[in-house]
């Protein structure tokens, strides 16, 4: 966070110099309004679903729309959970497994795949690196959907987490982000000294790059994470209602119970839950993972 | 990022001095060959092993499924480039691709300039402003399905807040999903909802990154906060711009979960497919008609949308930037 906080500070003595441009860094009641407007919109969605999420079928329908929540929410979650077409309960371990297991291999394979970029010379690095960068830019999920579908159903893989798995671990990204950041973070002489000394490869990545990308892997994981926990096309195409994952559950009430929105907003609630507590966690990494990522992309 | 931090920290282990010099004994000198040369592509191979099955196969596959026929019964036709042909004629493709254009312009362009105006509101000296930032990128962390759950209630036709709080001022109830206009809106809204805050907080390390000194000598010039605002501020912009243009794009031209979820899950988009996108029809050829060959030749058709405007955003915001 250092280099975040850096530009607050040089504002702040700006500011007290006569003279310049300190005003404009002056936040003005406009500022203010705006940021709290913005600020109510982004949690007004938030919070209305705990509201429903409270109440019975006859107040959320009621006009005018109820704004407080109410006293049900723990009978609704029970619905939910016990729900026949939904297998909710089934849909959040299976989010839990996937989102996991793909968060830890893909920063797994980013890390090392960022290390040999930026540090080792190889032949044909640059231009296995611009493949990467290419990739980045083709939609594979859509493009590629049709294929991938009857790959796993000539592996008998379809309704298994393992068919949602795997496809999910190619991520351009990762490497992208972490070849910037092992450039950035590990000096080269640190590792011609390493490597002086006679360590391995292998070694140097484990002494040498590991501990100094951590934020980076850090940032990687946590985005990781939230994209695959909310992805919904490929595991409703490639799953089955019975053993789904917490969106596509989401989606099964949503389908057959269009109307019963506390059931369906209960669902919603808690599927967003461990969201939540990863962004109050790691929120300030999150916030400096997209910043730097924007100036250097 | 701290960087400093574990940056500077030496190796921790001491390596034995006995490796230190490489002996020219033949194992060894596999050993450090297999180190030297053949480590990196052992570092990069998992990715570029997934990247052949993941990437590769299925976009190869993609081309060579769209010159055949699928039908239900399960024959297989070649067909040379009548899916394409075919599809050039479908008023449904094309209704799928002016509704995924119509979504995107009507998304994008507010969303842009909202964030741009959010982002100078947070480059200013705020209290809390970590708070204050997380705030504005909490719709981030929703899930999107979440997010369409919420917002079709929202927009619901006789119990949804936005038609009770039009009728205020004394407006009819809209059916939100019946009508193309109407529809393209409240998904627009779903996508802004989520997006802005975020394409806020990159604008805002653009901003960071611009020189403090550019605005000090304006102000000297005499030059009013909103001209340096459109003077420096956007010019200066323009490589994050780029980036947040093209993200949009992708992102937009690629929209499948709101539309879908505000239909309750199904995507033919509305009863008269107002707002399906073409992800959505490809979904729906591929797995609702099992059309393997028409679903893969929109797949392609998507790409060159994708290309197409990618290019013509990019052209557009050099120009915005040059201009000035």
């Amino acid at each position: 966070m250092t280099t975040l906080s850096a530009p607050a500070s040089t504002r702040r003595r700006r500011a007290k110099a006569p003279g310049g441009a300190s005003g404009l860094w002056t936040a003005t009641p406009m500022t203010r309004l705006i940021l709290a407007v913005t600020i109510i919109i982004s949690a007004f969605p938030l919070y209305y679903m705990i509201v429903i999420a409270s109440r019975t079928n006859t107040e959320a329908t009621d006009m005018p729309p109820p704004f407080l929540p109410g006293g049900n929410l723990g009978e609704n979650i029970q619905r939910v959970l016990t729900n026949p077409d939904a297998h909710y309960l089934a849909g959040l371990t299976n989010s839990l497994i996937i989102a996991a297991t793909v968060t830890v291999s893909v920063v797994l394979i980013s890390t090392f795949a960022g290390f040999a970029f930026a540090r080792l010379n190889f032949r044909g690095g640059k231009v296995l690196l611009l493949l990467v960068l290419l990739t980045m830019m083709v939609p594979l999920q859509q493009m590629g959907i049709v294929p991938l579908y009857r790959l796993m159903v000539s592996l008998e893989w379809v309704g298994s987490i393992k068919a949602v798995i795997l496809p999910y671990l190619l991520n351009g990204f990762g490497v992208f982000l972490m070849t910037q950041y092992t450039q950035q973070a590990v000096p080269n002489e640190l590792v011609e000294a390493a490597r002086v000394d006679g360590a391995s490869t292998l070694r140097i990545w484990f002494n040498v790059v590991l501990p100094a990308v951590r934020p980076g892997m850090a940032v990687l994981g946590i985005n990781t994470f939230m994209l695959i926990w909310n992805d919904f096309m490929w595991p409703l195409i490639v799953l089955t209602p019975d053993n789904p994952t917490v969106q596509v559950a989401i989606n099964s009430l949503n389908a057959k119970y269009g109307t019963d929105y506390v059931l369906i907003f209960s669902g919603t609630l808690m599927s967003i839950l461990p969201l939540i507590v990863v962004f109050i966690l790691f929120g300030r990494q999150i916030i400096g993972g997209l910043m730097e990522g924007a100036v250097k992309a | 990022m701290s960087l400093h931090v574990d940056a500077g920290r030496p190796t921790r282990a001491p390596m034995p001095p006995g490796r230190r010099h490489v002996r020219p004994r033949s194992g060894r000198s596999f050993l450090t060959w297999l180190d030297l040369k053949a480590a990196p592509y052992l570092l990069v191979s998992p990715y570029y092993l997934l990247f052949l099955i993941f990437g590769l196969f299925p976009l190869g596959f993609t081309l060579y499924y769209s010159f055949f026929d699928y039908d239900l019964t399960g024959t297989v036709e070649w067909t040379g480039l009548g899916n394409y042909t075919a599809m050039l004629a479908d008023a449904d493709f094309w209704k799928a691709v002016v509704n995924t254009l119509a979504m995107f312009v009507i998304a994008t362009v507010p969303q842009i300039l909202l964030a741009l105006l959010l982002a100078n509101a947070l480059n200013k000296r705020i209290k809390f402003q970590l708070f204050v930032r997380l705030g504005v990128l909490l719709p981030l962390v929703t899930s999107v399905v979440a997010v369409a759950v919420v917002f079709t209630q929202l927009y619901g036709r006789d119990w949804g807040v936005v038609n009770w709080v039009l009728g205020w001022f004394g407006a009819d109830p809209i059916d939100w999903k019946a009508q193309r206009l109407p529809s393209w809106i409240a998904i627009a809204t779903m996508i802004d909802w989520r997006w802005t805050g975020y394409n806020a907080i990159i604008f805002l390390a653009g901003m960071q990154t611009i020189p403090k000194d550019l605005y000090e000598a304006a102000s000297i010039d005499g030059a009013s906060r909103r001209r340096q605002f459109w003077q420096i501020t956007i010019p200066m912009l323009r490589p994050t711009m780029i980036f947040v243009v093209l993200n949009s794009t992708i992102g937009g031209l690629t929209l499948f979960s709101e539309p879908t979820t505000f239909y309750n899950g199904n995507v033919h988009g509305g009863s008269d497919s107002q707002f399906q996108t073409v992800s959505m029809f490809i979904f729906e050829q591929g797995f609702r008609e099992f059309d393997y060959g028409y679903a893969s030749a929109a797949a392609w058709l998507l790409f060159l949308l994708i290309l197409v405007g990618s290019a013509i955003n990019f052209l557009l915001i050099r120009r915005i930037g040059g201009n000035k």
